[in-house]
């Protein structure tokens, strides 16, 4: 079982409200504090991304303020200083995900980087005609279109792992996909459209019976709970600052140091070298090999700035804070005759897809919105998963830290004046 | 809630819940698809065409109640007119939703309903998607994107 379902679980048994108090959480969002349309925001599209707490634009602030400067080989205060904050933050995250050590931690821009950094470099290098990679029916465009670009350029071949109705990996299915020409497994951990916790652990060590390494798309996870790298046993794991009350442009690919080793760089530039000529150049020891270029420092320091917010209100108040929430909106939502949930597995997290009969998902997303009510429509970036369903596109409401059971309540209320306006 | 009023005229929703023309037209010589891959709207627009005068047109697809709509009125306004005149409307229908101008709904007739859909940025391509559709028949084209 993983560390997410756990943590929410556990949490769930005993009394949550002890020590958070959400209305103390949501005075650290100035955003939040904005009319739209006339009415309070309530913002419900945090699987989109997250409001940003005062303590991150602070840490921005001051980055640029007291100690902006280039890192690595400077000589002068700015610099060193700039560097430490910069190396900080990546222990940072390194204890954020358990990770065995800093190395394995690289900053990139977001999830779709760190997807597309294993494909071009692991995926070139280890994959041939006739191969195969295998991820999930339920998968973001992002886990979708970097392999199949990978595999058009090899000749190998994706193969899909399907999922029930309720939104719930076959896992039987995805086991039997598992064959000698499979080389790479990559898996969401939470769907961004459904919601569903997938089994990471029990995927990883499939995968491991085999010796295929194992991605995990953990943009919408860190957010919901505890992630343990070295608990999952994963062999890559990515996610995005932004997702999680971070800034936007910075995120993180861990990987496991024998195999980041083995990898041949990403991106050629500086910071990734040790020596070059034109002749030859050697390249960078981890996790500078795969950083070419001034990396985004103040990205860094905010998002490292966030992982500590997070920490100090603690991950299984707000693992549990969510759950509740979840709770309350499922039940909410169902009671609303003509709306369907799209996403209805055992283990899941913060997110509540839905089709009304009749009313078109867009159509929900601008009567809500004029009642200051933000959530998605569309297809979410997961067109393949919209067909397995059947449905062009749903409206989706998703958690966050400072969400509220009254903002639910401005939800359910907010859908029967649209019912309104539809009758 | 008024800009929604403006935005959800009745005629509107009528037409959306009672979409006319929504079946094929067999006879068609012209069709062209048309697809919003931000909001999955997605139609077919048929065309009988002869002597460059539209005989008959229909649509089929699914979309929102604004691009339904659309579709439904279009092929209201379209029957019997020339490509020509066809392309004219397009036109007009092109400023409704993108000009400022105060006299930007003249000549439009039942199709002035629309007027409000340019307060609503994100949904101006609802509304003209059955339209570039219809173009892209006309033009013998087999894809017509909002985006």
């Amino acid at each position: 079982m993983n560390s997410i379902v756990e943590s929410a679980v556990s949490i769930h048994s005993h009394d949550s409200s002890g020590g958070f108090d959400v209305r103390q959480v949501r005075a650290n969002f100035p955003i939040l504090n904005r009319q739209v349309h006339g009415h309070p925001l309530v913002y419900l599209d945090n699987a989109a991304t997250t409001q940003k707490p005062q303590v991150v634009l602070d840490a921005l602030s001051s980055y640029y303020t007291q100690s902006n400067a280039n890192v690595h080989r400077g000589v002068h205060l700015l610099s060193e200083s700039a560097t430490e904050a910069y190396e900080g933050a990546r222990n940072i995250v390194q204890d954020f995900l358990n990770a065995a050590d800093p190395s394995e931690i690289i900053f990139v821009r977001g999830t779709t980087e760190a997807i597309n950094l294993v494909a071009q470099t692991y995926g070139r290098r280890h994959l041939g005609s006739g191969d195969e990679i295998i991820i999930s029916a339920m998968e973001h465009h992002s886990n979708i279109v970097p392999w199949q670009m990978l595999c058009e350029e090899k000749g190998a071949r994706l193969r899909i792992a399907p999922v029930n109705d309720d939104g719930e990996l076959l896992v039987e299915e995805f086991e039997r996909l598992l064959n000698a020409k499979t080389k790479l497994v990559s898996v969401v951990h939470i769907s961004n459209v459904l919601g569903t916790i997938n089994p990471i652990r029990q995927i990883v060590q499939m995968a491991h019976q085999r010796n295929v390494p194992v991605l995990v798309d953990g943009a919408q996870a860190v957010l919901h709970g505890k992630v343990d790298v070295r608990a999952l046993d994963c062999d890559f794991y990515a996610f995005s600052g932004h997702k999680i009350y971070g800034p936007t442009g910075i995120g993180i690919l861990y990987g496991k140091q024998a195999l980041l080793d083995a990898m041949p760089p990403y991106q050629g530039g500086g910071d990734m070298i040790q020596s070059v000529t034109f002749e030859k150049t050697l390249y960078n020891r981890l996790p500078y090999k795969f950083e070419a270029g001034t990396p985004h420092v103040a990205g860094a320091i905010g998002l490292a700035a966030a992982i500590d917010y997070l920490s100090k209100i603690g991950l299984e108040a707000i693992a549990a804070h969510e759950h509740d929430l979840l709770a309350y909106g499922t039940t909410a939502l169902n009671a609303v005759p003509g709306l369907r949930l799209i996403g209805t597995a055992k283990e899941k997290a913060g997110v509540l897809s839905f089709v009304m009969e009749g009313i078109h998902p867009h159509d929900i997303g601008t009567v809500l919105d004029r009642q200051g009510i933000a959530i998605r429509t569309g297809h979410h970036c997961a067109q393949p998963l919209m067909q397995r369903f059947g449905i062009p596109a749903t409206a989706r409401a998703s958690l966050g830290v400072y969400n509220t059971t009254d903002e639910l309540d401005a939800l359910v209320a907010g859908i029967y004046k649209l019912k309104e306006v539809f009758a | 809630m008024s800009e929604l009023e403006d935005l959800y005229q009745d005629v509107i929703l009528e037409h959306s819940k009672h979409p006319r023309n929504f079946r094929v037209v067999e006879t068609a010589n012209r069709q062209a698809e048309g697809y919003n891959p931000l909001c999955g709207d997605h139609y077919t627009i048929f065309l009988d065409l002869e002597d460059n005068t539209i005989r008959d047109i229909s649509f089929q697809g699914s979309g929102c109640a604004i691009s339904k709509a659309s579709a439904s009125m279009m092929s209201h306004a379209l029957k019997g007119k020339t490509a020509v005149q066809a392309e004219e409307l397009f036109n007009k229908f092109h400023r409704l939703m993108t000009s400022p101008d105060a006299d930007r709904a003249a000549d439009l007739g039942k199709l002035a309903v629309f007027a409000g859909v340019a307060e609503f940025p994100t949904r101006i391509k609802c509304a003209t998607l059955p339209w570039h559709t219809l173009l892209a028949a006309l033009q013998e084209k087999q894809m017509a994107s909002t985006e």
